[in-house]
C-alpha cells in the first residue's frame, strides 16, 4: 500500500488560482441565489423547471463521476481484484463528483431549508423515482467516503482501524457497485414520467433505465480507456494494456447493446420517421450515434487498442456520447409546450463552472496532501 | 473463471436493469367515486375573465398589471400569482367565434385535477396529494423541498414555483378547498364556476359533468339547448342557446387516465395548446418500471449478495498477493 504517495508541492500554482477565481465568482451568484431567490440568477420558468443546475450538475455530473463505479467493476469483478493504480484517484473523483452533485441539488432546491424532509421516512412517496435517486445518491456518497477512508487512515497512521475496515471493505465495494446501478438507471426512469415533453427520439419509456445505466457506464469506463491511453504512451508499450484486452470487449458489448436497443426501439415504437426530419433533434441523435460508434471502431481492433492517440479519442468520444445523450434527453430537445423557452443565464453557467472548478481545486489539494496517486512506475 | 464471474455479475446487473421489461406496469388510476370537477365549454366562454378575478379574490392574490392598464387583470399564463387564466385562440382575420380558420375562441387554463396525477406520483416527499374522496389534487408547502419535479411531471405545466422569492413555494389551483377556504367542504362551488356568467365553467361531480358533456356532444348543431349555470346539481339559472359545432372530443374523459376538470370545444384541442397525450398515463408506466425494479428491494439485494461474494473472493486473492 505504500506505493501510494502524496504528490506534495505548493498549492498556489497558476491553474489553481485560475480555478479559484472562477469558484469565487460562482460564490457571488450562489449567495445572490440564496438572498434574492432563484429568479434573480437563473432563466428557469414554469415550463423549464429543471435547467443546467439539475441537468449538468446532477444528471451529467454524477455520470461523469461514474469512474469509481466503472473502475471498481473492472478491477474487483473483472480483473479478479488485482491491484490497480487507478482505484484511488477514481474513487476520489467519484466522491467529489457526487458530493458536488449533492451540493448542486441543494442550491437548486427551491425550498432548501426543508431539504431534510426527504430523509424523514414519514414523507416518503415510494412511487417517486426522484426519492430513489435522492436517497440512493446520499447513501452512495457515504459509501464512497468509506471506500476513500483508507487513504486518510494511512495518512494519520491508524493501522488497527485500517485493518478492520479492510476486512469489511468487500461489502462496501459491492454496495459501491449496486447503488450507482440503481440511481443511474433511475435517472433514466425520471424521463418516463416527463412523457410527451421528452422528444420521441429520446422517449424510450420502459427502456429508459437500461439506456441510462449504459450511458453512465460508458462515461465511467472512459476513465479506464483514458488511463490505458496514458500508459500506452507513457511506458512506450507496443501492445495493449492487459486490463483493456478483456475489458475492451465488454465496453464494445455495452456500446453495441446501447445502439442496437436504441435503434431497435425507434422502429418498434414507431418513431423512426423523426430521424429523417432533418431538424436539430435528428441531427443531435446522429451526432450521439457517431460518438458511440467511434469507441466501438477503436476498441474492437487489437492494433488500435495499442495506439495511445486512438485510445484517447475513444475515451473522449465516450465521455461526450454519454453526456450529450443525457443533455439532449433532459434539456436540449425537451419541449414542455407552447410559450416556454430556456437558455441558461450567464450566472447559471458561472455557477456550474464554479462547481466544476471547486471539484478540481479539492482534487488538486487532496492529491498533494494524501496518498492518492500511485507514484511508482510499473515494473 | 474470471470471465464466468463477470458474466454472472453482469447477468445480475442486467436482470436488475431489465426487470421492468418483464414486470407488468400498473394500469391507470380510476376516478374517485364521488370526484368533484368542472366542465369548461369553450363555446360558451365570452372571455370576460370574471373567473380570473374571482380566483384572485378567493386566493387573496394580486392582479397582474401590464403597463398602465389598471382596468383588468392582464395575466397571460399561469404563474405564482395566477392559478386560473383565460387564453385566446386567434386565426387569420379572427372574424367569427368558434371557427378554426379565420376564427377565435377562449380557453381556460387551470389545474386539470388529473385522475392519475403526474405531480402526485413524482413528488419525493408527498407534498402533492390527491384527496381520495373529492379527487382534488392538493399542495402541502410544509413538507415541499422545492425540487420542482411536479412541474416537470405535470403534462399541463400547472404547478408554478415562485422563483422571484428567496423563500418561494409552489402554487396551483386546489379547487377552492385548501385550508382556510374550504368552499367544496362547505357545500359551495369553486369561485370560477360561481363567477362565470355564461356557465362556460360549470361545477359538479365528475360523473354528472361527463354526462352533461356527452349530452351536448350528442345533440345536433343548431338545436336549442338549455345551458345550466353554476353548480350542475343545483343550477342558479339556465339560458337557451343553439348547440354549436362541437368537436366530438371530451378532453379529460380519457387523456392520460382522465381529468376531473374537463373541456369541450368547437376547435381541436391541439390548436388550443393541449398536450399530445395518450390514454395511458406516463406515471403509470414510470411507477410500473420503478416497482418492477424495487419491489421489496429484492433485485438490489440479490445483486448485492452476488457482488459481495465475487468481490470478497477477488479481494482475498489481492490480500494473499500482498502478504507473500
Amino acid at each position: 500500500m505504500s506505493a501510494y504517495k502524496p504528490l506534495g508541492g505548493k498549492f498556489f500554482t497558476i491553474p489553481f488560482i485560475f480555478f479559484l477565481v472562477i469558484f469565487l465568482i460562482s460564490l457571488y451568484f450562489i449567495a445572490e441565489r440564496f438572498i434574492m431567490g432563484m429568479g434573480s440568477v437563473s432563466n428557469l420558468n414554469g415550463g423549464y423547471a429543471w435547467g443546467i443546475w439539475v441537468v449538468y450538475d446532477v444528471v451529467i455530473g454524477t455520470a461523469f463521476a461514474c469512474g469509481g463505479y466503472a473502475v471498481a467493476f473492472s478491477v474487483y469483478v473483472f480483473n479478479k481484484g488485482k491491484y490497480h493504480p487507478l482505484v484511488r484517484p477514481a474513487i476520489l473523483t467519484s466522491l467529489l463528483g457526487y458530493a458536488l452533485g449533492g451540493f448542486g441539488a441543494f442550491f437548486d432546491m427551491g425550498r432548501w431549508w426543508q431539504f431534510y424532509n426527504i430523509f424523514l421516512p414519514g414523507n416518503w412517496n415510494f412511487n417517486s423515482v426522484l426519492l430513489e435517486v435522492g436517497l440512493c445518491v446520499a447513501l452512495y456518497i457515504m459509501v464512497l467516503m468509506i471506500e476513500f477512508s483508507p487513504v486518510v487512515l494511512e495518512k494519520i497512521g491508524s493501522k488497527n482501524l485500517l485493518k478492520k475496515l479492510n476486512k469489511a471493505m468487500f461489502f462496501f465495494i459491492a454496495l459501491g457497485l449496486v447503488l450507482p446501478t440503481m440511481h443511474q438507471s433511475s435517472l433514466g426512469t425520471l424521463l418516463i414520467a416527463m412523457g410527451h415533453k421528452v422528444h420521441p427520439l429520446w422517449q424510450t419509456l420502459h427502456f429508459q433505465p437500461l439506456l441510462a445505466v449504459i450511458s453512465a457506464l460508458t462515461m465511467g469506463f472512459s476513465i479506464v480507456v483514458f488511463e490505458a491511453s496514458f500508459s500506452v504512451v507513457g511506458f512506450n508499450r507496443a501492445s495493449e494494456t492487459p486490463l483493456l484486452k478483456g475489458l475492451g470487449k465488454v465496453i464494445v458489448g455495452l456500446l453495441v447493446a446501447f445502439l442496437v436497443t436504441r435503434f431497435g426501439l425507434l422502429i418498434l415504437q414507431g418513431n423512426i420517421s423523426y430521424l429523417f426530419k432533418g431538424d436539430m433533434a435528428s441531427l443531435l441523435y446522429v451526432t450521439e450515434t457517431i460518438l458511440f460508434i467511434v469507441p466501438i471502431v477503436i476498441l474492437v481492433s487489437p492494433e488500435r487498442r495499442a495506439n495511445g492517440g486512438k485510445l484517447m479519442m475513444a475515451a473522449i468520444a465516450m465521455l461526450l456520447a454519454g453526456a450529450l445523450y443525457r443533455f439532449n434527453a433532459f434539456l436540449v430537445t425537451l419541449d414542455p409546450g407552447p410559450g416556454y423557452t430556456y437558455f441558461p443565464s450567464v450566472p447559471e453557467i458561472m455557477v456550474t463552472l464554479g462547481v466544476i472548478s471547486l471539484e478540481i481545486l479539492v482534487f488538486m489539494i487532496l492529491v498533494k496532501t494524501l496518498p492518492v496517486l500511485h507514484r511508482e512506475k510499473h515494473s | 473463471m474470471k470471465r464466468r464471474d463477470f458474466i454472472k455479475a453482469s447477468a445480475v446487473g442486467a436482470a436488475a436493469a431489465c426487470g421492468p421489461e418483464v414486470a407488468l406496469a400498473r394500469p391507470n388510476l380510476e376516478p374517485a367515486e364521488n370526484a368533484v370537477g368542472m366542465l369548461f365549454d369553450s363555446t360558451l366562454c365570452v372571455g370576460c375573465k370574471a373567473c380570473v378575478s374571482m380566483c384572485k379574490e378567493v386566493n387573496d392574490m394580486p392582479p397582474v398589471i401590464e403597463g398602465n392598464n389598471n382596468t383588468w387583470d392582464s395575466a397571460r399564463d399561469l404563474s405564482p400569482q395566477t392559478l386560473n387564466v383565460i387564453k385566446v385562440y386567434k386565426n387569420g382575420t379572427a372574424e367569427s367565434k368558434d371557427k378554426e380558420i379565420d376564427g377565435f375562441c377562449f380557453e381556460k387554463r387551470s389545474c386539470m385535477h388529473c385522475v392519475d396525477p403526474g405531480c402526485v406520483s413524482v413528488c419525493p416527499v408527498t407534498a402533492m396529494r390527491k384527496d381520495p374522496v373529492t379527487g382534488i389534487v392538493t399542495y402541502h408547502a410544509d413538507v415541499c423541498i422545492g425540487c420542482r419535479n411536479c412541474m416537470v411531471g405535470c403534462p399541463y405545466n400547472v404547478p408554478q414555483f415562485e422563483y422571484e422569492e428567496a423563500f418561494g413555494q409552489i402554487y396551483k389551483c386546489q379547487m377552492c378547498n385548501q385550508p382556510g377556504v374550504e368552499r367544496i367542504n362547505n357545500g359551495q362551488m369553486t369561485g370560477c364556476a360561481e363567477a362565470c356568467p355564461t356557465g362556460a365553467t360549470l361545477f359538479g361531480s365528475r360523473k354528472e359533468l361527463l354526462k352533461e358533456a356527452k349530452r351536448r356532444l350528442a345533440m345536433k348543431e343548431g338545436e336549442i339547448y338549455n345551458f345550466p349555470r353554476g353548480d350542475i346539481s343545483k343550477p342558479d339559472n339556465y339560458h337557451e342557446k343553439a348547440i354549436p359545432a362541437y368537436q366530438q372530443h371530451i378532453w379529460g374523459e380519457k387523456e392520460a387516465g382522465g381529468t376531473n376538470v374537463m373541456h369541450i370545444s368547437a376547435i381541436p384541442f391541439d390548436k388550443l395548446g393541449m398536450p399530445p397525450l395518450k390514454e395511458r398515463s406516463s406515471v403509470s408506466i414510470a411507477e410500473g418500471v420503478q416497482h418492477g425494479i424495487y419491489s421489496y428491494l429484492a433485485l438490489p439485494a440479490i445483486a448485492l449478495a452476488g457482488l459481495s461474494f465475487v468481490v470478497r473472493r477477488n479481494a482475498d486473492h489481492d490480500d494473499e498477493g500482498d502478504d507473500s
